[in-house]
């Protein structure tokens, strides 16, 4: 809509005025912004620095980042973009809405003939009553139509002047200042006054992971900060003041006015095992009040207390104690050891390969995940785990995941311990089989026995006399012979399992003869392992006279299965989880918004706007009244904007109805 | 254009509406409030005071939808029925399934859609062969198979809506909770939509080109479903556990659904065209409805599309100032349907201030589609962010 050109040279201003509230602007920036806004969505936003390093390489980063491209809706150039809008529509309000206030009043009762004669819709002729008699005739008619009427009385005519719809303009005006009034209402709820101090180095966010109460001052925002957003985490039965403000790759602090308690954090989880409800249990603790105010929220329930809203944003562990058995698993002079721990823990380990770092991760209470026999439709409870890495001295970790209890599979039970060297790959379960007494110790034991260099000798040594004196051989060498390479195979098959003696093999013997060679070799290895493993009975004190029973011949072969993947599993010990303490801690969102209220009415403005724009039509119609000798003349015209197709009918009908109107009597 | 002769008298009554309203209204209207106070006694314990709010609501706009398109009334009513009928045989068991006859061919809501899916292809080729033979009898079946089609839909999502609650109590929700649920809402809302201007316009001949995105929709879903499995019920996150989700959503495929309606308009309209430009005579003689007339049907479905996709918009801003904290996060699926609101603000713009019309704004409609399908499908499968409820 142009305003009619003026004939002396416009002002300057005049000309801004006129680019700014252009029609072709108000549509470059709509695009615009749309376009812009598609950069944010392609390149994820506000990942760690490290990341973008990763994924660009440092040149392309360093332009980015420049760009503003990791945070782009916060990016100075976006910001232009949208205030340019909000000030394109701002002066299209500014220059339309009077003159639309004014039309929607105005009932335009000078129209020439002409005029009428030249719209869209115009029908004539002529009735036989007088004027005085139609016209407030034809006026009840239109107003049972819904028109609003005035007529006028000109020099030798009358002219009624009908209009509906109206508030139609009152929609341009509505959705046209809504989207001025949300952007402002966004402005003071986002983060531009945090980013003005920034740049003017009022404050600086911090990078590194200290506690709150170490972060410099430089990094805190003032209590009186009036919107926000932040993030703190709470484990159970601890509190907090303050929460942390993402800002690129670092962060601010944002001290309370008061401090949340976490009493109790509660998942419910739906018999599938995906979790069906997050609760906190939040005591607010208020300086300004005597009793403190009790509230549970949970997702979708938020407590807004005092203009602050505390939403259940995440959980996490607080800090889980873990009792824990560490049992060596290549040394057995080794004794067990009793290690207390806690998730988010760190401990130095002196190792056979050196000193290493346990860093504990994770600790989850129950595992339901697809049962074994039916993974497409049977989910069981694995019991708890907990997650850990261990660390090299030179700085390479690898990634454990122990279960608690064993876990059935194929009717045995084994503890299972997942391994992986980076967290991209799926864990590598080691299966070490329970005893009848549910317990790795058996194993362990035997594991043990494998690698007691003294005690194979001494077993071997007896296996070996005790076959040859039933074959009555009588030949010392040859008892010492195979009594050695029974011990030689032991600690190969420790070592590397049966891949081990495979390669040894191949090393050593011409192709010709290792079939023969690996045959001996096994028939040697059983007979001694099984040996080892009548040992390891007898001491428990399992009855073998009449032979193995089935249940610890198959945990035999388990148990060899499980040592032949010892080397893969690469940990120097097996860390068994005896008992635990579970804390959780909960992840609360912090926000204060003032602008919300001021988006929420740009919001009804938009929302009522819209429709009377598209579904409050705009109709004017007009009759003139001429008397013609005892005639009277009639012109009726209309117009209809927008829907020009729709009137048509309407008019149709409005002329046939008006019509019979004026000649009732 | 023509106007059937019951809306001519419609139109030329000059009563006021409400005496308008005949014994079948009345009737109507009673059926729906019995309808939903029934609904209500039964399952209030399970509602909150927003759910019977929305409950009411529903039942108000029912009544007034009815009392001005008149089909809506047979077709709640059948898929009133069939749902009952499937309810009814179900009882309190979900094994019954497997061995009864009516649900296991026609009425459990996967059978429901599969028929829903048929009949929606079917009168996609249909309307086609109506279009080019010129067969009345033929359009007249099309029409009947689409009204069929999205009768079984909705039984579909009617009766899937209570299956959830079968399948595990816990499980319960509205079925507007997956990519799978809303890909056959999106296909009944678009139908419908098509069918008002059916009967407005009193043409098939855009049939063909309407159904055909329904026709793709279904492709998807029998894909998704039969490759993903997706049509499992599963558990609600603790995100979508709202009442803002029966709002939101069946708001925003309101939008979703006028769009690609606008945009198969636009397809028919640069038919149209081509045709006159190759063959300027034959112009009276095209099945295809007047240019003027084609432009007008897309202009007004994209301003209903944008009437409600801002609806939806804002409602799920609000909803996520609830669930996320802040109502605006530049989330990917938030920040895509910004794009698709501006895109349409100027197409808007574009047609009724500088009264651009035609070919230009067909195409420009056209792309809108595809940047809707992004905002409602790609978002999902390709960015990541808090809205990923609807992941392929």
């Amino acid at each position: 809509m142009k305003s009619p050109a003026q004939r002396n040279i416009p002002s300057r201003g005049t000309i801004l005025l006129e680019f700014l509230g252009s029609m072709n602007l108000a549509i470059t920036l709509l695009v615009t912004v749309a376009i812009a806004s598609v950069v944010g969505t392609v390149l994820q936003q506000n990942q760690p620095y490290q990341d973008y390093i990763i994924k660009f390489g440092p040149f392309w980063h360093e332009v980015f980042k420049s760009l503003g491209l990791y945070d782009v809706y916060a990016a100075g150039w976006f910001l232009v973009i949208l205030t340019f809008l909000v000030i394109s529509t701002s002066v299209c309000i500014y220059r339309n809405a009077p003159n639309m206030v004014r039309e929607m009043r105005q009932f335009r009762t000078r129209v020439q003939a002409v005029s009428l004669r030249n719209m869209h819709q115009v029908q004539e002729w002529h009735a036989d009553a007088p004027v005085d008699t139609l016209e407030p005739r034809y006026r009840a008619w239109l107003k049972q139509r819904g028109y609003k009427t005035r007529s006028a009385d000109h020099d030798d005519h009358r002219l009624i002047a009908a209009k509906k719809g109206s508030w139609n303009r009152l929609g341009y005006i509505f959705t046209h200042s809504a989207i001025v009034v949300i952007c402002i209402g966004g402005l003071v709820d986002g983060q531009l006054p945090i980013r003005v101090k920034e740049m003017i180095g009022q404050i600086q966010p911090e990078t590194r992971d200290i506690p709150a109460s170490q972060v410099p001052e430089i990094s805190w925002l003032p209590e009186s900060n009036p919107s926000f957003r932040g993030n703190v985490t709470i484990p159970e039965g601890g509190r907090a003041g303050v929460a942390f403000l993402q800002l690129r790759d670092g962060y601010l602090v944002q001290p309370l006015p008061f401090t949340i308690e976490l009493k109790d954090f509660r998942i419910e989880h739906y018999v599938t095992g995906q979790p069906k409800s997050f609760e906190s249990d939040l005591v607010i603790h208020d300086p300004e009040r005597e009793q403190p105010v009790e509230a549970t929220i949970a997702v979708n329930h938020p407590l807004i207390y005092e203009g602050y809203a505390i939403y259940q944003a995440s959980f996490d562990d607080g800090g889980s104690g873990l009792s824990l058995q560490a049992w060596p698993l290549d040394h057995p002079e080794l004794e067990t050891q009793q290690v207390e721990a806690a998730v988010f823990e760190s401990l130095e380990v002196e190792t056979s390969a050196g000193r290493q770092t346990l860093e504990f991760e994770s600790f989850r209470p129950f595992n339901v995940n697809p049962a074994p026999e039916d993974p497409e439709r049977e989910f069981r409870n694995f019991g708890p785990s907990f997650t850990y890495r261990l660390r090299s001295a030179q700085g390479e970790a690898r990634e454990y995941e122990n279960y608690m209890l064993p876990v059935a599979l194929e009717g045995r039970k084994f503890f299972l311990s997942g391994v992986r060297d980076n967290p991209n790959q799926p864990f590598f379960y080691l299966h070490i089989p329970a005893d009848p007494a549910g317990s790795p110790r058996r194993f362990l034991a035997f594991n043990a026995l494998l690698r007691d260099q003294d005690r194979v000798r001494e077993i071997a040594a007896e296996t070996v006399g005790e076959t040859f004196s039933e074959l009555r051989l009588q030949e010392p060498g040859m008892v010492e012979e195979v009594t050695a390479t029974m011990g030689r195979l032991v600690r190969m098959f420790a070592r590397g399992g049966f891949d081990g003696i495979v390669e040894q093999v191949e090393a050593t013997v011409p192709e010709d003869r290792r079939m023969q060679v690996m045959d001996a070799y096994m028939k040697v290895l059983r007979n001694i392992l099984s040996a080892l493993y009548a040992e390891i009975l007898r001491a428990e004190g399992v009855d073998i006279s009449a032979g193995i029973n089935e249940r610890d011949s198959r945990f035999y072969e388990d148990a060899l299965n499980a040592v032949t993947a010892l080397p893969m599993y690469g940990s120097p010990f097996f860390l068994q989880l005896e008992s635990f303490d579970h804390v959780q801690a909960s992840g609360l969102q912090i926000t204060r918004s003032p602008g919300k209220s001021v988006v929420y009415l740009g919001f009804t403005l938009l929302m009522i706007g819209v429709f009377m724009m598209f579904y409050v039509r705009q109709r004017r119609v007009w009759v003139w009244l001429q008397p013609q000798l005892d005639q009277t003349q009639v012109i009726m015209a209309g117009s209809g904007e927008r829907d020009r197709r729709d009137f048509e009918r309407e008019f149709t009908q409005l002329h046939q109805g008006i019509r019979r109107a004026g000649e009732t009597d | 254009m023509s106007v059937t002769h019951d809306q001519m008298l419609q139109e030329l009554d000059e009563r006021p509406f409400y005496r308008r309203l005949g014994a079948f209204d009345w009737i109507w209207a009673l059926l729906v409030v019995a309808g939903s106070i029934y609904a209500w006694w039964h399952y209030h314990t399970l509602m909150d005071g927003y759910e019977v709010a929305i409950l009411a609501g529903t039942a108000v706009a029912l009544v007034a939808w009815g009392w001005s398109w008149k089909p809506v009334r047979p077709y709640t009513l059948a898929v009133a029925a069939v749902s009952l009928f499937a309810v009814w045989l179900y009882g309190s068991d979900i094994g019954v399934r497997d061995s009864n006859f009516f649900l296991q061919y026609l009425v459990a809501s996967q059978s429901a859609i599969m028929w829903m899916s048929a009949l929606y292809v079917l009168a996609t080729l249909t309307y086609f062969f109506a279009t080019f033979t010129r067969s009345e009898f033929s359009g007249k079946v099309a029409s009947a198979m689409t009204w069929s089609a999205t009768v079984m839909g909705t039984v579909g999502l009617m009766v899937r809506w209570r299956e959830s609650y079968l399948v595990n109590a816990d499980f319960g929700h509205i079925p507007v909770s997956n990519l799978y649920e809303v890909f056959i809402l999106f296909a009944v809302i678009t139908a419908l939509l098509y069918l008002f201007y059916e009967r407005k316009y009193q043409t098939r001949a855009l049939g063909g080109f309407v159904l055909l995105v329904i026709s793709a929709a279904v492709a998807f879903l029998l894909w998704y479903s039969f490759d993903r499995g997706a049509h499992e019920i599963e558990p609600l996150v603790p995100a979508l556990q709202s009442y803002w989700m029966k709002i939101h959503v069946p708001a925003n495929f309101v939008g979703y659904g006028a769009f690609a309606l606008a945009a198969m308009v636009g397809v028919a309209y640069l038919f149209r065209n081509g045709q006159e430009r190759r063959n300027p005579q034959a112009a009276g003689s095209s099945v295809l409805p007047s240019l003027e007339l084609l432009d007008d049907v897309m202009y007004k479905s994209i301003a209903l599309g944008f009437a409600f996709f801002t609806v939806a918009t804002i409602l799920g801003a609000l909803w996520a100032a609830e669930a996320w904290g802040g109502y605006w996060s530049w989330d990917p699926k938030e920040t895509w349907a910004l794009i698709v609101w501006l895109n349409y603000a100027a197409w808007l713009h574009m047609r009724l201030t500088k009264g651009w019309r035609g070919t230009p704004m067909a195409w420009w409609a056209i792309v809108g589609l595809f940047i809707t399908l992004f905002a409602f499908l790609g978002v999902n499968m390709f960015l990541s962010g808090l809205h990923s409820y609807g992941e392929l």
